[in-house]
């Protein structure tokens, strides 16, 4: 199938003319160990546009870029710049060629101001000249439509702040070639809306603009050109005014897929977790959960959004059992006979052993879901290996588990013994999906279940999440991406700053209305 | 240019059976051991003028020359051994267990103590060596579980900490010295129980039963040189241990919560296990199989007891059990070779009276090729060609 790449896409590959290339780069390739991360890609950028890099994860997006940047030195292959052959061999020589780029995780130092993190490594005389500093950071927020305080402390930031922080570092470093690492995963859409303002400007000051992205609407709003990657291969660019979503997808994917996902009205709907007045204190004294109280119904998905960070790892640990909660917060489960019991202030151990049966799939899958040292048999054995009085582990059931899960959701790997962490982002995620669904469980959480994921098995993921909510389980499902959301969930509980400002009925709200409850709770806005 | 990177596969086995791979790791291993007897051999000549076969020669013949010696090398390797099973489970928990001298001191101050005070009271000798073991085992816990206690409550380090428990239990000894001194103002403690040899491991077959067999029979020779050697029991007790420490950590539930709890807490609490519990358990058992190593050493080795007593070993523990990675079988391999060379050094120092810092330089040598080969093993270098020009500016 994947042989089958669709030609009509690939015959439609144009070069728009816009002068010589700002950058060139031809027959670039990078290996890590086995992994080719890029073969022999050859990508032209332009003066004074803006260019979408498309691909799913692990197409080698960030990998070409980061070569560009300076922070991996190519294989083989030639950049130049300008008409120039050169070598970048670190993010200065990067400079000095005004390439700069903004890394997915922000590389800004938390007790400085930002004026002291835009001159941080840069040469200059003994003593800190902060005032023109701060002079020149104005001048480009002015110029570009920025809104920065040079005074203010990064540990004080919103992500949104800090995302124009760096931008405005790299611009002050005289950047003219701009690379921005996935730029809108940490924004809502009134942010990105801002950011995209910000790009336009910029472009019409002549800088060049790469954006990485697998988010298609993304592509179709903001860029003029857009070039595919498809693992590790340069696919083709076309003029972003002649193409459409599902072309792009197509040529992406290397296939023709369907970008619609499934949404079965709820049925035989009861209630499964009822969360009254739960707050989180975390072990440093911050609040991370505020009297936040809902009920989530078996048979329905229940989908959680919020910026990052609102409190909706906090929300699911405590449920497992994992996360002190604070007097007065009640968490009472019902299972699918109507046995109910409480779980607040019970360890993991007591809540398997009161018979709950829930599923989680964690954010951070290897270093909480799984064991990546330990093989995909073992791994198995996370939920089990207590059962049974042998002092020996039982392994015949997890290895047949195992082979059972490899071979119902398709995991590429060379065997069942094979640790965990030398499979793929996707892959590690089916053994953990599978893995948890395996029990039956009653309640099914999972946090950002399809981030790194190729759409492929994303949609994996949600035909799972679609079965497990007809089979009658609850499932919550913390997601990032308002699109999926949307069309997903049956009900949307947004979080904001660790409080609830409403739950929505997904079939109805807006990506719009969504956005905004995710910044304000809903007594800011009366007030304003 | 060059670069390097973690290898995955040899180029000669690309995508083989991961054996073969192995395989070749092992012939690279086997490869830097002969280099460094190659450097070694250039350093002596170069040093001493000496034929370096000859004093490779010197070296083996110190080390199997004599039953006797042989016997002396399978003493030290099965305590060398001892030590290094016991601070496996630790860490494979990453619980940086550096203080395997301390607890070896203290399981031998114990066992020192029962030797000393119960020697003269006519317990059956089985008797007495199951109540010396027990002892030295408690001791070792101890000090094993005391570490372990503020790191699950107080998250302290490890490291520090059980290094620090080192220098308690050279202190404890050399207040003990005094103590239990004989003769009187040799500032040592002598051979304890001398006369009686209450508490000393016995030979399976003491030498007047021996001496009835017909000394024309076939396995006369063999019994001699088998049961009729006092150390058999020091192999048998640590046998016992390599067993024990390898389906514990392989294939027992207590040995997957170790395995798990050592790759990510996180992880370890979303399995719902009590992480305090098995970070405390598992250095009871890592102090006391090092306390049943003070306990060969006194009561199978030395018959006495010093600051001296646990002699680096415990350190020397921690270089063996991660070259074996844990696995308990390759490190029987690995502490034979460790200690053939420390015995082998000191037959070669006194053979050609050179100073006894020659045989540290020799084994320092080898070490230094053994260690080095795991880069070459774990990583691959590539020179890449004329693609280092600078950035034009």
């Amino acid at each position: 199938m994947e042989e089958k790449t669709n030609v009509t896409a690939e015959k439609k590959k144009v070069t728009i003319p816009r002068g010589d290339p700002a950058v060139e780069m031809i027959g670039i390739t990078k290996t890590f160990g086995s992994i080719v991360a890029n073969s022999s890609v050859s990508l032209s950028i332009y003066h004074g546009e803006i260019l979408s890099l498309l691909g799913e994860n692990g197409s080698g997006k960030t990998t070409l870029m980061n070569m560009l940047s300076g922070i991996y030195f190519p294989d083989a292959g030639t950049i130049k710049v300008n008409g120039k052959a050169v070598s970048i061999r670190s993010p200065k020589d990067a400079y000095d060629l005004h390439i700069g780029m903004i890394h997915q995780h922000f590389k800004l130092v938390g007790l400085l101001t930002a004026a002291e993190n835009i001159m941080l490594g840069l040469k200059g005389k003994f003593v800190l000249d902060l005032k023109s500093v701060r002079k020149a950071v104005r001048d480009i927020c002015e110029k570009y439509g920025f809104d920065i305080d040079p005074d203010k402390k990064v540990y004080d930031m919103s992500v949104s702040e800090k995302q124009t922080l760096e931008i405005v570092k790299v611009l002050y470093r005289g950047a003219d070639i701009l690379i921005l690492d996935e730029p809108t995963a940490v924004l809502t859409p009134q942010e990105t809306q801002r950011l995209f303002g910000i790009i336009r400007n910029m472009k019409a000051d002549g800088k060049s603009i790469v954006i990485i992205t697998h988010k298609l609407h993304e592509v179709m709003a903001v860029s003029d050109r857009v070039a595919v990657l498809r693992k590790g291969v340069y696919i083709g660019d076309l003029a972003t005014k002649d193409t459409n979503p599902q072309q792009l997808t197509d040529m992406m994917v290397g296939r023709a897929v369907s970008l619609n996902i499934e949404r079965p009205e709820p049925e035989n709907i009861r209630e499964c977790l009822k969360v009254e007045n739960l707050s989180v204190v975390d072990s440093e004294g911050v609040t991370k959960l505020q009297d936040v109280s809902f009920t989530a119904y078996g048979g329905e998905i229940l989908g959680v959004a919020g910026v990052s960070g609102s409190g909706q790892k906090e929300l699911l640990e405590a449920v497992a059992g994992l996360q002190p909660a604070k007097p007065g917060s009640s968490i009472v489960f019902t299972d699918m006979d109507g046995k109910t019991s409480s779980l607040i202030g019970k360890t993991p151990m007591e809540i398997k052993k009161l018979g709950v049966h829930l599923a989680f799939v964690p954010e951070d899958r290897l270093g909480m879901g799984l064991v990546g040292d330990l093989d995909i048999a073992d791994n198995m054995l996370i939920r089990t290996y207590t059962e049974g009085n042998s002092v020996f582990v039982d392994m015949k059931r997890p290895r047949k588990l195992a082979q059972e899960i490899v071979k119902e959701f398709e995991v590429v790997t060379p065997g069942i013994t094979t640790p965990v962490r030398k499979l793929s982002g996707g892959n590690v995620q089916k053994v953990l999906v599978g893995r948890e669904i395996s029990g039956n469980p009653s309640l099914m959480m999972s946090a950002y279940a399809v981030r790194g994921l190729d759409i492929n098995t994303s949609y994996t993921i949600y035909r799972l999440m679609n079965e497990q909510k007809k089979r009658g389980a609850a499932v919550i499902y913390v997601g990032e991406d308002l699109d999926v959301l949307l069309e997903l969930c049956d009900r949307i509980l947004v979080l904001c700053a660790g409080r609830i400002s409403g739950i929505v009925d997904g079939r109805k709200t807006t990506k719009e209305e969504v956005g905004l409850m995710m910044t304000h709770l809903p007594s800011e806005e009366a007030q304003a | 240019m060059i670069h390097i990177s973690k290898r995955v596969d040899f180029t000669l086995f690309k995508g083989k059976a991961a054996w073969m791979n192995r395989f070749i790791g092992w012939g690279i291993r086997l490869l830097a051991v002969a280099l460094s007897l190659v450097v070694c051999g250039v350093l002596i000549y170069a040093l001493t003028k000496l034929n370096p076969v000859k004093v490779y020669a010197v070296m083996a013949n110190g080390v199997f020359g004599t039953t006797r010696r042989v016997w002396a090398w399978l003493r030290d390797l099965a305590l060398l051994l001892c030590i290094s099973v016991g601070l496996a489970p630790a860490f494979k928990m990453r619980f940086w267990n550096i203080g395997a001298e301390g607890q070896v001191l203290v399981g031998g101050i114990a066992t020192a103590a029962c030797m000393i005070y119960m020697g003269g009271m006519n317990i059956p000798t089985p008797l007495l060596l199951l109540i010396m073991a027990a002892t030295s085992i408690v001791a070792g816990a101890i000090w094993g579980i005391i570490p372990a206690l503020f790191k699950a409550r107080w998250n302290t380090n490890e490291t520090l900490f059980t290094l620090m428990m080192n220098y308690i239990a050279i202190q404890l000894t050399s207040y003990f010295i005094p103590k239990w001194e004989h003769p009187k103002g040799s500032n040592t403690v002598g051979l304890i129980n001398a006369g009686t040899q209450a508490g000393w491991f016995p030979s399976f077959m003491s030498k007047e039963a021996l001496a009835k067999l017909d000394p024309n029979a076939w396995y006369t020779g063999l019994l001699k040189n088998t049961v009729g050697q006092p150390y058999l029991l020091n192999v048998l007790i640590v046998i016992a241990i390599v067993l024990f420490m390898f389906f514990y950590l392989k294939k027992s539930k207590h040995g997957y919560e170790i395995a798990v709890v050592g790759q990510s807490e996180n992880t370890a609490r979303y399995a719902a296990m009590n992480v305090k519990k098995v970070i405390v358990r598992t250095m009871t058992l890592s102090g006391a199989i090092c306390g049943l190593g003070g306990f060969l050493a006194v009561a199978g080795a030395d018959h006495t007891i010093s600051a001296a007593t646990a002699g680096g070993r415990g350190f020397v523990a921690i270089i063996v059990a991660w070259l074996a990675k844990f696995n308990t079988f390759v490190m029987i391999l690995i502490s034979a070779v460790l200690v053939f060379l420390e015995k082998g050094a000191i037959a070669i120092a006194s053979e050609f009276s050179l100073s006894n810092d020659v045989s540290h330089i020799i084994k320092g040598i080898i070490l230094f090729f053994i260690l080095g080969s795991e880069f070459f093993i774990n990583y691959q270098i590539k020179f890449t060609g004329k693609s280092g020009r600078r950035a034009d500016k």
